[in-house]
């Protein structure tokens, strides 16, 4: 058995071909990658869906199916040919030289062995250890990534645990085995912001202590730049712009990774700046590439024939050696400038008459009673919710799992019904009103936009029926005039008309999520609640939707209530943001006022914890989790994690509300003056100054 | 109760798996093409195969099928006269088992529509509202499914006697509540679907809602279970011919076909052994297409 | 746990009253019926009603269900008027054959199956998957009296070398092991259709898991993933439709014994239907129901032993 502990490049992949082979063809996910890993580097690899970033993670560690397989190239890790091992040589690879930390953490462990075994059986079955002394790692391991009783956890049941927890005892079993490589397949994504940052900075820290090179795979570039050293953005299969961090970022120069910045919704920028750019286009199918540039399609500097005939090399930039790109006319485009931000800021949004209005919301959902476990409690999801929206104003509800803002809009849109307080929607009470009693007045008046793009079409109905169903419905129209409706309101989400006929099956993500706010629209709505809308679409799709409400918005005077977790999509839309922690409200007021110290240490460290390119500064990281939902604290529901707490006082009294400038309420035990007095002492981070300035 | 799966309670999730701008993943490129593989093309095939045989009997058979023969039963293995023989009443075998497959599959295909019919409604209720209705639905389900239906079948028609409605209905309530529990176990998971909140808040009607926004969705695994049930079914009145307690003679049914002469198999091994390779050979094509519907929507 | 056993045998109870109080209407419906057959069909009508009034048959039925339930509780399940004994002395003995024979093709099944479905699914389209797929089909597709008509026409007819009758009668020719060969043969090969095809299904979806990925990607070998990892999880499912065949194989294997004149239960039960015979068919009926929801308590303890996620 040939070792090299100390080969330098760890990993090096020379004109690699991955391919599938499907009953239509033979499909080169990734046409020719040429990649360079050193000992104990961190390389990001970003790329949308489709970009075949997963692939090349599977490739390497040679597991790509019975249809896939390396067409040509080598991939060389620690010196060796991974498709020249045998079986044998493999099996000692895997796990011990290289492992792998996976996108589900649920889904990753086995649901019916204990944590304990599952940790221990990769020493066992590595470095032969006893299952006692395999057991003694784990519970070492576990320490390591921050388990503050190792031994209770060894003893558990993955579905005994938290998301945050189970990505970490995955990081735990691929590290266990001290492998050379380390290869994170977005690793974070469906984890809470807070607790995104609290398992990056594990990683990081862990990487540095043991000497592990990370591949670090991601669609979100912000993440990437706080982890990695070196970044390659990938398209299409091809590492079209590849350097260091600050080359890369500071100094795009390939015209995806400019689409890329340029679609970014960030902490400085709102809709009353230049709207959001996205790129418009797709990618390429792997089975019948362009003869030249993948990205030729949807490139606004594309000239044919340079970026067309032949394929396209990687050029160093002028002046970077290390920062390489994919593209002819490198040295010929004019440096990206980051969009204008903070200038106009939310002129003072016209206030007006509340439309919706909400008064000491609560709701409790009765024990779920189940023959095999025992009774539950009473779960507490909201607790006296005071909220407004304004005609034509935009609320943003900001959140993490548990706070109870899905409630709120379930509650807002009538799929559940409020068990105390008032809600009123001009005037009207609605509260206990479930969607199928109320009134057809008020069903038009309030629609809602789902989140999952893939389930919020039904797969067996036409497009277009959804939407024409829908008018029908709202506004009682025949079957005739609601179909030419439902054409006019698919070309007012900017859809080509023939898509009525189509199937959801044959629409693009983005595509569906339009047809899903056309049929929101049919009836003329006043007050629009949309769900988590763009979290699962693409970065550069999300700029379309997100354009396309802030223009509906603006042409047809509607209220909209969104719910996000991310906060520059937020600073974005928003007009006023209610941020929630455990069914409370902690803080809410103007945008502007929001997004400015005083914050409420929660809102502190939410915006500590956005991932942002260009950003390099201390995170709060926030321990333990919030109090489980029967849980009703007797004071400050954050006292438990916040890293401003005073004392005792947090945890005994409810914390007061604090009024501030222009309806802005803090719900804090600290005075705003000490909190604007603390929280001025960290840089300025809100209005998205990069650190680094570019080179004028 | 027993098989019921239980659902994964994960920790919410914020972000779901990303939809592209419509590059192509590497999984849905390879599910792409939706090709019927050789064991639903076989399966299909025997299926038509049953059927022509059934619709077109009375062009086919040789005989009538009652039609006794004292001269040929003298000598009843098969001959140029009598392609697969003749019983021991001389009836010509051939014709018998063609007029046979016509019993069949008048009386199978019935039971199991009524069995879809009934149990998709009561699951559709069930999963649907959930709370006390589902609570009664279910636990009938399980008292229905509990009791060995052979009993029940022996019970019921050896005391009501045994028409071809009694065989029905008696097929039809036993075969319901399976059919409920899976169409329940499908409503239960496609309520939770967005587009049945985007009808709600339309104000469709909650029988609107199951009947197109759900049922349609569940139409696969529907499918795939009543060509089993087919199978089942066929196998059912078989058994029942051959206890005694299927269709009442003379008319040809392959159970009775074999009750009658298994006694004789030592010396005429034929008469049995035609209608069970007849009966085996048209459960054999329904399970196929079971299966191999079930394998190609899989792939998809 | 109390509580898991108490809703079980209160749906135990509901299951045995509702049950027995129908096949109790369905059976005692006309009262004119019961007495007639005692008196045999020649009897003048006068006779049936004088009968029907001394044996207070015309008493409201669910009266008579009190008593009768009153009477099976003291153990007195009434007179066979089939077999002209006590119901008590038959349906024990009948149930106890039964019982032999579904023992000794539970052993054979269980084994048999679950070896062959796992061997199926571990590696999904593979040819030995594919076989065993089309190969259990086809055992599945095959009525028991058919295949009891193929086995004997083989293994009786042609080759002599079994008994085409299994009655259970020691110090003939045949060895009572003999006899049971065929009857087993073939409920096992009915049975293993469906169950192979079951734990095949199981063993499937739990080899297409993430978790299994992960086993593989940490190295380990394709018999420890398969063994260590997937078959705990690909049993849960299994076991329960394992122990449900345990009601089929007392209940259902009336064909079986039929073809091979096998002294059991389920061709009791048939004789008892056809002649009508009342407290028979009742008594047998109350039993078949017991045995079906014990199984199935059975498999719901095996559920929830096996799958940590449910357990209290």
């Amino acid at each position: 058995m040939s070792e090299a502990p100390n080969f330098d490049p760890i990993l090096q992949l020379d004109s690699v071909c991955l391919s599938y082979h499907l009953r239509t063809g033979e499909a080169n996910i990734v046409p020719n990658l040429d990649l360079t890993l050193r000992r104990g580097e961190a390389l990001g690899l970003v790329g949308e869906s489709g970009s075949g970033k997963s692939t090349i993670a599977y490739a390497l560690m040679r597991y790509l199916g019975p249809h896939g397989r390396i067409a040509r190239g080598r991939i060389l890790f620690e010196g060796r040919d991974i498709a020249a091992l045998t079986e044998g040589e493999l099996r000692q690879i895997r796990g011990r030289r290289v492992a792998m930390v996976y996108q589900e953490p649920m889904s990753s462990l086995n649901p019916v062995m204990t944590i304990g075994r599952q940790l221990a059986e990769v020493p066992m079955l590595h470095d032969g250890l006893s299952f006692a002394s395999a057991r003694a790692r784990a519970e070492a391991m576990l320490a390591e990534v921050n388990f503050a009783d190792p031994a209770a956890i060894m003893g558990r049941y993955p579905h005994q645990l938290s998301g945050g927890q189970q990505q970490r005892i995955v990081i735990a079993m691929a590290l266990i085995g001290k492998p050379a490589l380390l290869i994170m397949d977005e690793p974070t994504t469906g984890l809470d912001v807070t607790v995104e940052a609290a398992v990056l900075e594990l990683v990081r820290r862990l990487i540095r202590r043991h000497d592990t090179a990370l591949l670090f795979i991601s669609h979100n570039l912000g993440t990437v730049a706080n982890l990695c050293d070196r970044i390659a953005v990938l398209y299409a299969g091809e590492i079209v712009e590849e350097g260091s961090i600050r080359q890369v970022l500071i100094n795009p120069r390939h015209p995806y990774t400019h689409g890329l910045l340029d679609s970014l919704p960030r902490l400085g920028r709102s809709k009353h700046d230049m709207p959001l750019r996205p790129i418009e286009g797709h990618a390429p199918s792997p089975l019948s590439r362009p003869a030249g540039c993948s990205f030729a399609s949807r490139c606004r500097h594309a000239e044919t024939p340079r970026c067309t005939a032949q394929s396209i090399v990687s050029l160093p930039v002028p002046g970077e050696t290390e920062h390489r790109v994919r593209c002819v006319k490198v040295a010929e485009l004019s440096p990206w400038r980051p969009p204008a931000t903070g200038g106009a800021s939310n002129m003072a949004a016209r206030e007006s008459e509340p439309l919706l209005r909400t008064e000491n919301l609560s709701k409790q959902y009765a024990p779920a009673g189940n023959a095999f476990l025992r009774k539950g409690a009473v779960v507490h999801a909201l607790g006296g919710i005071d909220l407004a929206v304004g005609r034509g104003q935009t609320l943003a509800i900001v959140g993490e799992s548990g706070s109870g803002k899905t409630t709120f809009a379930r509650i807002a849109s009538g799929l559940d019904t409020a068990s105390g307080g008032r809600v009123t929607l001009d005037g009207e009470e609605i509260a206990t009103l479930p969607v199928e009693r109320r009134p057809a007045d008020i069903k038009r008046k309030l629609q809602m936009v789902f989140q999952n793009p893939e389930s919020t079409l039904n797969p067996s109905h036409l497009v277009g029926r959804a939407v024409a169903r829908a008018v029908r419905r709202l506004k009682g129209l025949a079957p005739a005039a609601a179909r030419r409706e439902a054409e006019r309101l698919l070309e007012v989400v900017r859809l080509r008309p023939e898509i009525y006929g189509c199937k959801p099956s044959q629409l693009s993500g983005g595509q569906k999520q339009r047809v899903a706010i056309a049929r929101a629209l049919a009836g003329d709505p006043d007050v629009l609640v949309a769900d988590e809308p763009v979290s699962s679409l693409d970065v550069s799709v999300q700029a379309a939707i997100i354009n396309l409400l802030s223009d509906l918005q603006a042409e047809r005077d509607e209220s909209l209530i969104f719910i996000s977790h991310n906060l520059a999509v937020v600073r974005y839309l928003a007009d006023h943001v209610a941020v929630m922690y455990h069914g409370k409200l902690v803080e809410s007021g103007p945008v502007d006022a929001l997004f400015a110290p005083p914050y409420h240490p929660y809102t502190e460290a939410l915006l500590s914890a956005v991932p942002e390119p260009d950003r390099r500064r201390a995170r709060i990281i926030l321990e333990g989790a919030p109090p489980s939902a029967s849980v009703v604290p007797k004071g400050c529901p954050f006292a438990l994690r916040c890293p401003r707490r005073l004392g005792a006082v947090c945890d005994e009294a409810p914390p007061p509300r604090q009024h501030g400038r222009r309806g802005h309420r803090i719900a804090c035990h600290i005075s705003l003056a000490d909190l604007s007095r603390l929280q001025a002492a960290e840089p300025p981070t809100a209005t998205g100054q990069p650190l680094f300035s570019p080179k004028a | 109760m027993a098989l019921e799966s239980i659902s994964q309670a994960g920790p919410s999730t914020q972000h779901q798996s990303r939809s592209g701008s419509g590059g192509l993943d590497a999984r849905r490129l390879l599910s792409m093409r939706l090709h019927a593989s050789p064991m639903t093309l076989t399966g299909f095939g025997i299926v038509l195969f049953w059927i022509v045989v059934a619709v077109l009997a009375p062009l086919l058979a040789p005989y009538p099928p009652n039609a006794t023969d004292a001269l040929a039963a003298a000598h009843p293995t098969p001959s140029a006269a009598h392609w697969l023989g003749t019983d021991h009443l001389g009836r010509d075998i051939l014709s018998r088992v063609l007029w046979g497959a016509r019993r069949v599959l008048t009386v199978a295909p019935i039971a199991v529509l009524a069995a879809a019919v009934a149990g998709s409604l009561l699951g559709l209720c069930a999963g649907y509202y959930r709370g006390p209705v589902d609570l009664v639905i279910s636990r009938i389900a399980d008292i229905l499914l509990s009791f060995p239906v052979i009993i029940l079948y022996m019970i019921v028609l050896a005391m009501f006697g045994s028409s071809a409605l009694n065989i029905i209905l008696v097929i039809a309530v036993t075969k319901a509540p399976i059919i409920a529990r899976i169409v329940r176990a499908l409503t239960l998971e496609l309520r939770e679907r967005e587009y049945v909140a985007a009808a709600k808040m339309r104000g469709e009607t909650a029988f609107n809602i199951m009947l197109v926004e759900i049922l349609p969705n569940a139409r696969g695994p529907l499918i795939v279970d009543m060509c089993l049930r087919m199978g089942y079914t066929t196998i059912t009145i078989g058994v029942l011919g051959f206890l005694g307690i299927g269709l009442p003679p003379p008319d040809p049914d392959w159970g009775s076909m074999v009750k009658d002469t298994y006694g004789m198999m030592s010396v005429w091994p034929h008469m049995s052994l035609v209608p069970c390779a007849a009966i085996s050979s048209m459960v054999v094509g329904f399970n196929l297409l079971a299966i191999g519907l079930r394998e190609d929507a899989d792939r998809e | 746990m109390a509580r898991f056993f108490l809703k079980h045998l209160l749906f135990l109870l509901l299951t045995l009253v509702v049950v027995s109080f129908l096949v109790f209407v369905l059976t005692e419906l006309t009262p004119g019926d019961v007495a007639r057959k005692h008196l045999g069909a020649y009897a003048t009508q006068e006779q049936v009603d004088l009968l029907t009034r001394q044996m207070r048959l015309d008493r409201p039925v669910v009266v008579r269900y009190v008593e009768y339930v009153g009477n099976v509780l003291s153990g007195d399940l009434g007179n066979s008027t089939r077999f002209r004994v006590p119901v008590k002395d038959i349906i024990f003995d009948r149930l106890g054959n039964t019982a032999l024979l579904a023992l000794v093709s539970f052993l054979l099944i269980v084994p048999l199956s679950m070896g062959l479905g796992v061997a199926a699914g571990m590696r999904e389209g593979s040819l030995l998957d594919r076989s065993i797929v089309l190969g259990s089909a086809i055992l599945a597709s095959i009525p028991e009296f058919a295949s009891g008509v193929f086995l004997t026409s083989i293994f009786v007819v042609t080759l002599g070398w079994l008994p085409g009758t299994a009655t259970l009668q020691a110090g003939g020719r045949w060895s009572i092991a003999a006899q049971m060969v065929l009857p087993v043969a073939v409920i096992v090969l009915f049975d293993m259709g469906y169950v192979v095809s079951m734990v095949r299904a199981s063993m499937v979806e739990v080899m297409r898991r993430p978790y299994i990925r992960t086993a593989i990607l940490k190295g380990m070998s394709f018999r420890q993933v398969v063994l260590g990892h997937a078959l705990r999880n690909a049993m849960i499912n299994p076991v329960t439709v394992i122990l449900l065949q345990i009601n089929y194989l007392v209940t259902g294997v009336v064909v079986v014994e039929s073809v091979f004149a096998y002294p059991g239960f389920g061709r009791m039960m048939l004789e008892a239907s056809l002649y009508k015979d009342i407290a028979l068919i009742e008594a047998g009926a109350l039993v078949a129901v017991f045995i079906a929801v014990l199984t199935q308590i059975l498999g719901d303890l095996g559920y929830m032993l096996l799958d940590p996620r449910i357990r209290a």
